[in-house]
């Protein structure tokens, strides 16, 4: 076809090039349209950190602050509960949190900052269903020994009063702490810390 | 009257110079050669594309009185249900069509496993019918979200953090479906978009490819074999009819049954026990308070029962996507020389049924509260359910089969 003066690697080359140029503008157009999807300013601005007053809160009790509307327990543990947590060690499928999602000053025996005060987001993380707390003396059918802890109804994920899940049910890691910190004795902040400021 | 027939002809000539009146006409209904075997089975089809209409119309009704807003949704659904003008029979129609399609679609698609429609030249056919069904999957879970009830929050709330367990991208996938945090009004809001336009378009457009790619290879039938190979003299197939008035008029007395039965639910039992409406759907979302026992209504809970049966996320969630991926292989998987059931021998007979009953079993467990029994049992099924796929290559290959006639059987 030379002779018909077609040059047909040019129009080749033009072919290409015009598929390519018109393939980024199509992806570059994708991005305001993916964009989109995210958390909106106000979305974000609605899961802006909150406050929690711990002062009326009794041992073995459990108050239940919003946050990301996300429920987010604040569980105040009695001595023995404390004490109870340290022997569930072997039970439990990440003892140390190493697998876990928490703020570093979170990764302790308690998981916690002061040790009487648990904080987590009250979703079980297998599929987000809200956990019901269960403590030990409440009536249940978790067995014999059960020490206290929450107890996922929608698969049967079970969680210690550290919010460290136990083997063999389907969650995969220990309850999230959310960063948070105490700006007095019974007052604190959740969604926010010094690494992570507001 | 001659002169209207006239002025008949003469308007659809006026169209047919300027468009392909009647070549498409004649291409799918009134010359379109359909196997003249075809049986109960083969109503589901023309069924499917009723209840899409019905779903099209009573949803554009629903739309006019919905609100896709949190704090007003719930209201609205019940102002629906209380205060519109028909309004309660609309939106059963809606809800009950929603479990038809299901039905209408699981047996359509057990009528192509029981015949070999989805071997070759079927097997695009058999594929752009399972985009149709994740279509329909996809859609349904966007419209339970809206009435904004317990079981529309934790359902959509569950679902969603089955895409969380995506390594790597996981959470921010979750986000980007959600776009907030947590299922919110924002979510809701989104969700009615798609359910109410990006869906439906999508699905009305795979119909209209579904029928062309099987006008395009021609209907399989209960015998399995190709009518095309024996045509007469003027290329029509001898075992074929035309489609129209024979299979129109056919398909009018199933969709006569279908709607005696249809209004029966809608009339009778609209919540179906609970099955497909569920009671805990009529308390508001509460996003502190999960129901006692979340389920997905019964069309979710064979693959739900997958999910449950393995004690991992990441595999449940691998496994859930795998049960409901394995159709699409088995144009692939099936390596019988025959195709219907008909001239298959007993592995293949023995196979199918026990597919079934595993299917109705995890169905049936998913709707139950996890005890450590109905778990091994889902386990059990679940491996019976893989089982099916998995080892299709090897028994069909084993199998002993009857010899196929030249001719469509025909009483």
């Amino acid at each position: 076809m030379a002779n018909d003066g077609v040059d047909k690697g040019r129009r080749c080359f033009l072919t290409a090039a015009t598929t390519v140029v018109g393939g980024v503008g199509a992806a570059a157009a994708a991005v305001p349209f993916v964009q989109s999807l995210q958390p909106s300013a106000r979305t974000k601005a609605i899961g802006a950190p909150v406050e929690a007053d711990v002062s009326r809160l009794k041992p073995g009790e459990r108050m239940i602050a919003k946050w990301r509307g996300q429920p987010v327990w604040i569980l105040r543990r009695s001595e023995e509960a404390l004490a109870s947590i340290g022997a569930l060690n072997d039970q439990v499928r990440d003892p140390g949190s190493a697998e876990s999602e928490q703020p570093q000053y979170a990764i302790n025996e308690n998981r916690s900052i002061k040790p009487e005060y648990l904080v987590v987001v009250g979703l079980c993380t297998h599929l987000g269903c809200s956990p019901l707390y269960v403590p030990a003396d409440a009536p249940h059918d978790l067995g014999a020994d059960w020490k206290g802890g929450f107890h996922c109804p929608c698969h049967g994920s079970k969680f210690d009063l550290a919010g460290r899940v136990y083997k063999g049910v389907p969650a995969p890691t220990n309850l999230t702490v959310p960063p948070h910190e105490f700006v007095s004795e019974t007052r604190l902040i959740i969604g926010a810390d010094k690494e992570h400021p507001a | 009257m001659s002169a209207l027939n006239r002025a008949l002809a003469a308007t659809i000539g006026w169209v047919d110079a300027r468009y392909p009146l009647l070549k498409t006409w004649n291409e799918h209904l009134a010359q379109y050669y359909a196997p003249k075997n075809f049986n109960f089975w083969y109503y589901f089809g023309s069924l499917a594309l009723l209840v899409l209409v019905i779903q099209i119309v009573t949803g554009i009704w629903l739309t006019m009185n919905y609100k896709p807003d949190a704090e007003t949704a719930f209201a609205s659904v019940e102002y629906i249900m209380r205060d519109v003008e028909w309004g309660w029979l609309i939106r059963y129609l809606h809800s009950t069509g929603a479990s038809a399609f299901f039905v209408v679609i699981y047996l359509h698609m057990f009528r192509a496993m029981l015949y070999g429609s989805y071997r070759y030249p079927r097997e695009l056919l058999w594929l752009i019918g399972m985009a149709i069904y994740f279509c329909l999957m996809g859609e349904a879970f966007f419209g339970y979200l809206l009435p904004w009830g317990q079981m529309s929050f934790w359902g959509a709330k569950v679902i969603v953090s089955l895409f969380g367990a995506v390594p790597l991208v996981g959470d921010w996938l979750a986000t980007l479906i959600r776009g907030d945090f947590g299922i919110s009004d924002v979510t809701l809001n989104r969700f009615f978009a798609f359910h109410v336009v990006a869906m439906p378009l999508v699905l009305c457009g795979l119909v209209v490819v579904h029928i062309i790619a099987l006008h395009e290879v021609g209907s399989n039938n209960p015998d399995g074999i190709e009518i095309k190979k024996k045509k007469d003299a003027n290329g029509i197939p001898l075992d074929g009819i035309p489609f129209h008035p024979y299979y129109t008029v056919k398909d009018i007395v199933g969709v006569v049954v279908f709607l005696i039965l249809f209004s029966a639910v809608v009339f009778f039992a609209p919540e179906m026990g609970g099955y497909f409406l569920e009671a805990n759907n009529f308390i508001p979302a509460d996003p502190f308070k999960t129901p006692p026992h979340i389920a997905p209504v019964w069309y979710f809970t064979p693959f739900y029962s997958i999910l449950r049966a393995i004690p991992d996320q990441f595999l449940g969630v691998v496994a859930m996507g795998a049960s409901v991926m394995m159709f699409c292989f088995l144009p692939w998987l099936d390596r019988s020389p025959v195709k219907s059931m008909r001239y298959r021998g007993p592995l293949s007979r023995l196979a199918l049924a026990l597919f079934v009953v595993s299917f109705v079993v995890l169905g049936y467990l998913g709707t139950q509260a996890p005890t450590p029994a109905m778990t091994l049992l889902a386990r059990i099924f679940s491996v019976v359910y893989f089982a099916f796929f998995l080892l299709m290559p090897i028994y069909t290959k084993l199998d002993s089969n009857r010899p196929v006639p030249e001719r469509v059987t025909f009483p």
